[in-house]
């Protein structure tokens, strides 16, 4: 033996310790790793950029004093009964099915008082959420789970999904330990089964259908209804240019941080793009059409406070939409919960196996044992507590901007601080006129 | 008879004044004029109206049906009484892709032949062609029946659910996890009340069918099984 100093392991950072434990997992298993929520990978995000403020050129507004408004119109493009919401904050759809009653119902309840609208998912319209639902999106998927005429009308707006961030160009799978006798009722499939959502729609393909379609369910609902075309963040510039062009109202875009109930791992982290590069083409293609604010847009995917609204509205957005962020507020993954966590082999703030219907906060699951822990009013008021502070956040930036609404906020209003945020979100690096692709050294 | 031409008073009007005809009324009985291809045709109608289309429709005639009793004296477009609830939908001609489409009640006749996706991802509505249908037809199909009298494409019952296939003539191929079943005598009884019902009687017998359906094999993932998707 030397006496030489060994030299001290070193983990390879191609084959880390994660990667080659799903290495282990894939051989030992002979499957991919199925889980919920959005990519975990680390993204050029609304992180990377920050507003510059009000200077000697721009005046702010008097915090507590001067009224910074943050209502948002949507539907006004076709729709006899547009939208109008105090915030521009909406609930994103997530399925009754991947959800439990009680969790849809204290979306519904927290929306509402917040005065905003919460949305239905693959699997139907439940009592519980457009009871408390002030206002409801109902979602037009490719499965058609649960979907009829009657709910087309008791509707506030419809949305036509052809896609969502966290799996542009997948279907989905509901697997058979969460399909209760309710939710095998509302999908018109036996109990226990593993329940495909389509990746497309059954009865259109492209955009020419799409507006054929559009007008089909325009005419069915006698063209009172906003209409909403949900893509995932994939080719926005195009998808979004195709949705005005097929008579959308409102364009939904879901970056690839958008969560899932369920989807394959390797979709989640490697397909799609995140909602900073989303934003600025989907907002370029409906200013080349002249139909921005027009046709409005909301956008999703990994919005989690006020200042992530405020800067999505500075690139163009209309509204935003959260996911992940209001099941966090409802009370998933609580660290309250660590020992359920431990014994399910996760732990708080890593949960995602929502799949499984084992959450032990009673939000991802059908199980009664499991969803009756969870209280629907005191969820509703913790997410109404949320939504109004990020509405507060956003506002707070918007008077800083001297802004007084939220509408008002626009790029000029950002800097970024990494070339890949700048050339992104459009918007120059700190300190610099440099906007990467564009020119102006 | 109520008559409305639709070339001179457009689908809007059409659609808006059949869903303000309530089930109490006596005007039960309407006939559609110059239709000219039009797409969306009497959808979302409910009641239990009596609506004979002249002409040959675009897409989506008779989408969501509710309870009315809809005749085409033409040809149908893609997606005919596509998620129809109940009542009925006939085709005297021929019907395009998608003919029935995630149908959750009532019953669909087509007097012609149906293209390619026939009865896709139907939950619960009867479809009975007196022709042939198309390739990929009852994909993902979960629940309902699905009559014959012809032959049918390739890739029958792709993904089937629940739903029950009947086929007359030659079948090119099953998709995945759809195989021939045994015919039972509570099926010959069901086709016979189909083929009635389908105004296809004296056209076939049921011991003339074949019955295919799900072999379920497919409904909880197994890897082994990946080769089939």
């Amino acid at each position: 033996m030397s006496d030489f100093p060994h030299t001290p392991p070193r983990y390879s950072a191609t084959f880390t310790p994660a990667i080659n434990a799903e290495i282990r997992r894939a051989a030992a298993s002979g499957i991919y790793d199925i889980r919920g929520a959005g990519t975990k990978r680390h993204l050029p995000h609304f992180d990377d950029l920050l507003f510059l403020g009000a200077s000697i050129s721009r005046y702010p507004l008097e915090g507590y004093r001067e009224k910074c408004a943050t209502d948002v119109w949507l539907g006004t493009r076709h729709a006899k009964k547009p939208i109008h919401l105090d915030i521009p904050v909406t609930i994103a759809g997530m399925s009754f099915g991947a959800l439990s009653g009680p969790a849809k119902e204290a979306l519904g309840r927290g929306a509402s008082a917040a005065g905003t609208s919460t949305t239905t998912g693959d699997g139907g319209m439940t009592e519980e959420e457009r009871g408390h639902s002030k206002t409801l999106v109902y979602q037009y998927l490719p499965s058609r789970y649960g979907m009829n005429p009657d709910d087309l009308r008791r509707a506030d707006a419809i949305e036509i999904v052809v896609g969502q961030g966290a799996k542009p160009g997948g279907g989905g799978m509901l697997l058979g330990q969460k399909i209760s006798d309710r939710v095998a009722m509302m999908r018109n499939l036996p109990k226990g089964i593993d329940q495909r959502s389509a990746c497309r729609h059954p009865d259109w393909t492209g955009p020419d259908d799409l507006e054929i379609k559009i007008m089909e369910i325009r005419e069915i609902t006698d063209w009172e209804k906003p209409i909403y075309v949900k893509v995932g963040g994939a080719r926005p510039y195009y998808d979004t240019a195709l949705a005005v062009k097929a008579g959308a109202d409102v364009v939904v875009l879901d970056g690839m941080q958008g969560g899932t109930a369920a989807t394959q791992d390797v979709f989640i982290e490697h397909v799609g793009m995140p909602i900073l590069a989303c934003i600025p083409q989907a907002v370029k293609a409906l200013q080349d059409l002249g139909m921005h604010r027009k046709v409005q847009l909301i956008v999703s995917g990994g919005i989690r406070t006020g200042a992530d609204v405020a800067k999505a509205l500075a690139l163009g957005a209309d509204a935003v939409a959260i996911g992940t962020a209001a099941l966090i507020a409802l009370g998933d993954n609580d660290p309250a919960l660590e020992a359920e966590y431990q014994k399910l082999g996760t732990t708080a703030d890593a949960y995602d196996d929502w799949h499984e219907g084992k959450d032990p906060a009673g939000i991802t699951t059908q199980d009664p044992e499991l969803y009756k822990r969870f209280d629907p009013v005191l969820g509703g008021r913790r997410l109404k507590n949320y939504l109004k502070v990020m509405t507060l956040e956003a506002q707070t930036i918007a008077r800083a901007c001297g802004k007084n609404h939220l509408h008002n906020l626009e790029p000029e209003d950002l800097v970024a601080l990494n070339v890949e945020a700048a050339a992104m979100a459009g918007v120059p690096i700190a300190g610099t006129n440099w906007i990467p692709g564009r020119g102006g050294y | 008879m109520q008559t409305f031409d639709l070339a001179a008073r457009g689908l809007r009007e059409l659609n808006q004044t059949l869903h303000a005809v309530k089930g109490t009324t006596n005007q039960t009985a309407w006939e559609i004029i110059n239709t000219k291809g039009s797409h969306a045709i009497a959808v979302g109608v409910d009641a239990p109206l009596d609506i004979t289309v002249h002409g040959t429709t675009g897409y989506y005639c008779a989408g969501m049906n509710k309870q009315a009793t809809i005749r085409i004296k033409g040809h149908a477009g893609p997606g005919v009484a596509e998620n129809m609830m109940s009542g009925a939908v006939i085709v005297d001609g021929n019907a395009s892709q998608y003919a029935g489409a995630t149908g959750r009640g009532g019953l669909l006749v087509i007097k012609g032949n149906a293209s390619s996706r026939c009865g896709v991802s139907m939950k619960g509505i009867d479809i009975v062609v007196h022709g042939n249908i198309g390739h990929m037809s009852a994909f993902m199909a979960q629940s309902g029946s699905l009559v014959v009298l012809g032959d049918a494409g390739d890739a029958l019952g792709d993904s089937l659910y629940e739903a029950r296939l009947f086929v007359r003539g030659k079948v090119k191929s099953l998709g995945s996890d759809c195989i021939e079943k045994e015919m039972r005598p509570e099926h010959l009884e069901l086709l016979e009340d189909l083929l009635r019902r389908g105004e296809a009687t004296g056209k076939a017998r049921p011991e003339e069918f074949r019955r295919y359906g799900s072999a379920r094999q497919l409904y909880n993932f197994n890897i082994d099984n990946a080769s089939a998707y």
